[in-house]
């Protein structure tokens, strides 16, 4: 282990009181720590958007705080849900008086804590309503939906919901758009490495040099197949014949396409994948109106890429569409 | 026996000392097939609750407050909501109770589970902190039901618990992160059930001390 840190049981304190230093032209802290919002968050009347997550996965989850993006998050110990006050403290920061979208990802932790923080609210007479992520389709069968995890996807749902609710829309309507982003979106990772929780020391699972696991989760949670390395354009079309299957997406659809590293994976080779991505796309007359490369939910230094896609109506491609100012996304 | 309830939060911090003297190996545990965080989180928040606790330590009721709401506000994952209930709900349990006998000791930890059932969603046989915590209040009440002294009582709770935390191992992990794993889950112990049961082993044997 090679890693840049102080105290490793202060890493995440350590982190967040940087990125508040960096970016305060955007963002403020609150009088949690482990909460941080937009600078203008309340903005009355309108719908808060929050989420949140464990850290290492940067620039997930703070760093979608932004103008007309996520307006407060509730940041966690590295790949631990945040507490319930966290959250709870989320939506009291972003509490506009037109109720908050608390828009997360599938994990137990994070599950129980928003599920207890939105009881502490109601007591506030603060009215949350959720939407759950569950775009990885290699982490349950198509008949378990609920089971699947969250992934990258979950970005383009916050952009989405965001977006509603920067437009005027009340909380159904913009908990109705973040539903409907995610039930269009699939996700899949390829993992090449593990990594290592500075804390524990060294890697909680193993990935052989010369293998790769497809499937992989978010925390290094196992994948459907490991096998060796393939050339880059195979694997592009393995992770595409996961994606492209399950909702299914047709000739004709317009789609966001969100290709992110893992950590480690060098910027360039996020390209060579992406190249044949959108050439595949392009033969299964697969309309790319959007597209993300780069690092956008990381696991701190895993080798790797997920990749999403989301089908586009209308609504999707418009919100997607809206200008955003966070660190993580910027349209 | 003499154990009134405002003079029992010595209970509490017999609690802190033990889970932090598991920290490494309750981690190790972990590692098999989590984060390998369990042992570095439950110590980090038992921690946090003995700078609160302050001195002199308070009642047993208002330490268990204490224990139940540091562990949610201190520590997140899924540890922090399930054992900040547990403590919370063996807290409120102690409303107008003046002596931790062996009903108001039943009463307790039964009120611990419920709060972990209603929380957390899962059922003894998927690899939970579960599978130590119902067989072991279960045997603790059906002893008191067959007239057995508190001491006894205490002792079948500790072997139930002890048994349960070992079923694990044969199990498959149906909740959490180490459901992911599937098959792979089987033939490791669950970390959370080895936290619960040290929890309960520790409470039968500071209560002990006090009987006669």
């Amino acid at each position: 282990m090679n890693r840049i840190f102080n105290d490793p049981d202060l890493m995440v304190e350590d982190a967040v009181r940087g990125y508040l230093k960096a970016h305060q032209d955007l963002v403020s802290e609150t009088t949690n720590p482990r909460v941080i919002k937009v600078k203008s968050a309340p903005k009355a009347g309108k719908v808060g958007v929050v989420t949140g997550g464990g850290s290492g996965h940067e620039p997930a989850f703070l760093g979608y705080v932004g103008e007309d993006m996520v307006d407060a998050v509730a940041i966690g110990e590295i790949f631990s849900s945040p507490t319930a006050q966290a959250f709870l403290d989320a939506f009291k920061a972003s509490n506009g008086g037109a109720g908050v979208a608390c828009l997360y990802g599938n994990y137990a932790g994070d599950n129980m804590n928003v599920k207890m923080a939105i009881k502490m609210a109601a007591k506030e007479g603060i009215t949350v309503k959720t939407v759950v992520a569950n775009d990885d389709v290699a982490s349950a069968p198509k008949d378990e939906l609920a089971k699947r995890r969250g992934v990258a996807g979950e970005i383009l749902m916050w952009k989405v919901g965001a977006a509603r609710a920067a437009e005027g829309g009340s909380l159904d309507e913009v908990i109705a758009a973040a539903q409907k982003a995610i039930d269009n979106t699939r996700s899949i990772g390829i993992g090449l490495s593990p990594c290592t929780i500075v804390a524990v020391g060294h890697p909680n699972f193993q990935i052989k040099d010369g293998e790769m696991e497809v499937g992989i989760g978010h925390h290094g949670e196992p994948g459907v197949s490991v096998m060796k390395t393939k050339p880059a354009a195979e694997m592009a079309d393995m992770m595409l014949d996961y994606v492209l299957p399950d909702l299914p997406f047709a000739a004709g659809d317009k789609v966001a396409v969100l290709l992110s590293g893992l950590g480690a994976t060098p910027i360039m080779e996020l390209y060579i994948l992406y190249d044949r991505i959108a050439e595949m796309l392009g033969q299964k007359k697969i309309e790319i109106k959007h597209n993300f490369v780069g690092n956008y939910f990381t696991s701190l230094e895993m080798m790797g890429a997920t990749l999403t896609v989301m089908r586009l109506d209308d609504e999707l491609d418009r919100l997607l569409a809206r200008p955003a100012r966070s660190i993580g996304l910027v349209k | 026996m003499n154990l009134p309830v405002s003079q029992a939060g010595f209970l509490v911090t017999d609690l802190v000392k033990a889970i932090v003297a598991e920290r490494d190996h309750l981690s190790e545990i972990d590692g098999a097939i989590g984060d390998g965080d369990h042992g570095v989180n439950m110590a980090k928040g038992f921690n946090l609750c003995a700078q609160a606790l302050g001195t002199p330590t308070p009642g047993l009721k208002e330490s268990l407050g204490i224990l139940g709401n540091t562990l949610m506000a201190g520590i997140g994952g899924s540890m922090g909501p399930l054992y900040g209930t547990f403590f919370n709900e063996m807290a409120e349990s102690l409303d107008g109770v003046a002596e931790l006998d062996a009903p108001a000791f039943g009463r307790m930890i039964r009120a611990g589970l419920d709060g972990v059932l209603d929380i957390g969603g899962a059922k003894p046989g998927d690899k939970t902190l579960l599978d130590t915590l119902v067989p072991a209040v279960e045997a603790f009440e059906a002893a008191l039901s067959a007239g057995k002294p508190y001491r006894a009582a205490l002792d079948d709770m500790v072997d139930a618990a002890r048994k349960g935390r070992d079923s694990t191992v044969a199990m498959i992990a149906k909740v959490g992160r180490a459901s992911r794993l599937g098959e792979r889950s089987r033939g490791v112990m669950d970390a959370g059930s080895a936290s619960c049961c040290i929890i309960l082993e520790t409470l039968a044997a500071s209560v002990a001390t006090k009987l006669d």
